[in-house]
């Protein structure tokens, strides 16, 4: 096992996002994650490598719990998981080449060389070539996205954690962004938790899917099985009918 | 009824916050101190951080202490003429500027240049999560954006203000030589006067603080930034605030207890 998140539970002051999130992803296994905005899709994301502490329940990632290390060891972990943010977050004051090389920096033994070197084999992967010098404010919102995902994959990580990474991209890159998350999971058996909204990428990339709502796991499957689904929660949310969920509440 | 209880309540509510951002702040500076030991991440940060909290403030320093120094020349020798030798402009000059002026003026404005561009820096990184991007990276965000921060303004604080200082004394002395009915030698002797080293190493010392001061406030409320442009605004502002507080009450807790 090899990420597992045992009933967590995370409020914002009064606002319970999550009630008993319960979730667990075997070895070089891609489980998407579905559910309606504002439903705490990234909180949940953000709880796998500990950039959020549950108020309870437990999470580990890598045969360690996340939630309890602090300093060194958190940081050791942190190096096999890879994050790519749903707002991208590139640090704006970099160019997008030293973006990608941040997370390589602190990776031990690699020379100048190693990290230039997988920085634009990064960049290659998301069909970003040539935008090295820029930076971020020089960029469209799906190129940065794509940095944002370079970065992430350029550490080589055991776990890749994908916030919506092709919500707001033509369809070509869409379908390309696919094919990358396929490819880091079947070539490099990278263990995969990517969080989307779209329905097409979700059943061709997942080994299993997983609904969250109302702060825990409505119904978990694989894609056959989700895309069959009577839950009218997930019917409503599949087939994008808001007259389904009324029925349901 | 309500128009007693509003008040006890407001102030009630206020007491907390100001309690609870004392409790962060704490936190935060256990933080900064354990962070410390990462000089691999703070380390290639602090030249370049001492040059844009230090070197890139020298020209505002000296800007402010030029003029400070015109008219306290020309104020001393309105006050004096008559009643007091002329040569204590000198004197007055060199005691305030390195007492008082120098640090606590240019301290002030640099709250204001230093405070708050470093709060509205890491503030943006908070709400744009690229402290967290950093984090994912596995970077440790204090030491990576606070403490050569609060280092480089703790180091170079007093080197701004010792500038400061003696641009202060420079312009005054031009001053009564141009001005008023002074020559060079009675401003010197003026100066030399009441001049004790003790208030360089009083001077400096108190700049120090400043600097930790006005940099670790900034750091504080970037750090804890929430809310989008609004927060970052806000957290802005009361940096220069707060770290102007801090500044004037320190100024008269060291006079008070060093002097
Ligand atoms: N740091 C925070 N402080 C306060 N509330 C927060 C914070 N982060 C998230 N929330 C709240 O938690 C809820 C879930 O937010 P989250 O970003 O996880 O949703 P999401 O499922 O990712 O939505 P989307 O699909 O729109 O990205 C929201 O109501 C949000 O307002
Ligand atoms: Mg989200």
């Amino acid at each position: 096992m090899s990420i597992e998140l045992k009933d967590v539970h995370k409020a914002f002051g009064e606002k319970r996002v999550l009630r008993g999130f319960t979730l667990s992803v075997e070895r070089g296994e891609t489980v998407s994650v579905i559910g309606g905005s504002g439903q705490g899709k990234s909180t949940l994301l953000k709880h796998v490598n500990g950039l959020l502490k549950p108020d309870a329940g437990e999470v580990w990632v890598d045969g360690q719990r996340i939630d309890q290390l602090e300093g060194e060891p958190l940081y050791e972990t942190r190096r096999k998981v890879g994050y790519v943010f749903q707002f991208a977050a590139l640090f704006d004051s970099m160019t997008i080449a030293e973006n990608v090389a941040m997370g390589l920096r602190r990776i031990p033994g690699l020379s100048e060389a190693d990290i230039a070197d997988r920085v634009r084999t990064a960049l290659a992967r998301v069909d970003l070539e040539g935008v090295d010098e820029q930076y971020p404010s020089e960029l469209s919102g799906g190129m940065r996205k794509r940095a944002g995902l370079a970065r992430a994959i350029a550490l080589e990580p055991a776990y890749l954690l994908y916030d919506e990474p092709t919500t707001g991209l033509d369809p070509v890159t869409l379908s390309m962004v696919d094919e990358l998350i396929l490819r880091m999971s079947d070539r490099l058996g990278v263990t995969s938790v990517v969080i989307t909204h779209d329905m097409e990428s979700a059943y061709r990339i997942s080994d299993r899917i997983v609904m969250l709502h109302e702060g825990r796991a409505r119904v978990a499957g694989t894609p056959d099985e989700i895309r069959d689904s009577a839950d009218p929660v997930v019917r409503a949310f599949v087939e994008g009918r808001a007259d389904l969920l009324e029925e349901a509440s | 009824m309500n128009l007693i209880l509003a008040p006890v309540r407001g102030l009630g509510r206020a007491t907390l916050a100001v309690v609870s951002a004392v409790g962060r702040g704490a936190m935060l500076s256990v933080d900064a101190g354990r962070s410390l030991r990462r000089v691999d991440q703070w380390g290639p940060h602090l030249v370049p951080q001492m040059i844009s909290i230090g070197v890139a403030s020298i020209p505002l320093a000296l800007f402010i202490a030029a003029f400070t120094g015109i008219v306290l020349a020309i104020q001393a020798s309105y006050t004096f003429v008559g009643t007091v030798p002329l040569y204590f402009v000198g004197a007055l000059v060199g005691k305030t500027m390195i007492l008082e002026l120098g640090p606590a003026l240019t301290g002030l404005a640099l709250s204001g240049r230093v405070g708050a561009s470093n709060a509205s820096e890491i503030a943006t990184m908070r709400v744009t999560e690229q402290i967290d991007a950093l984090e994912s990276l596995a970077y440790d965000p204090i030491a990576y954006l606070v403490v050569p921060r609060v280092i480089a303004g703790t180091l170079m604080f007093p080197v701004v203000i010792a500038l400061a200082i003696a641009m202060g004394i420079v312009a005054g002395w031009l001053t009564s030589i141009a001005l008023l009915d002074l020559a060079t030698p009675q401003f010197v002797r003026g100066l030399r006067l009441f001049f004790d080293t003790y208030d360089v190493q009083f001077a400096m010392f108190k700049s120090a603080t400043f600097g930790t001061t006005v940099t670790s406030v900034g750091a504080f409320f970037g750090y804890t930034c929430t809310g989008g442009a609004r927060g970052v605004g806000r957290a802005t502002t009361r940096t220069v605030v707060v770290s102007s507080m801090i500044i004037l009450v320190l100024d008269a807790f060291w006079a008070a207890t060093l002097l």
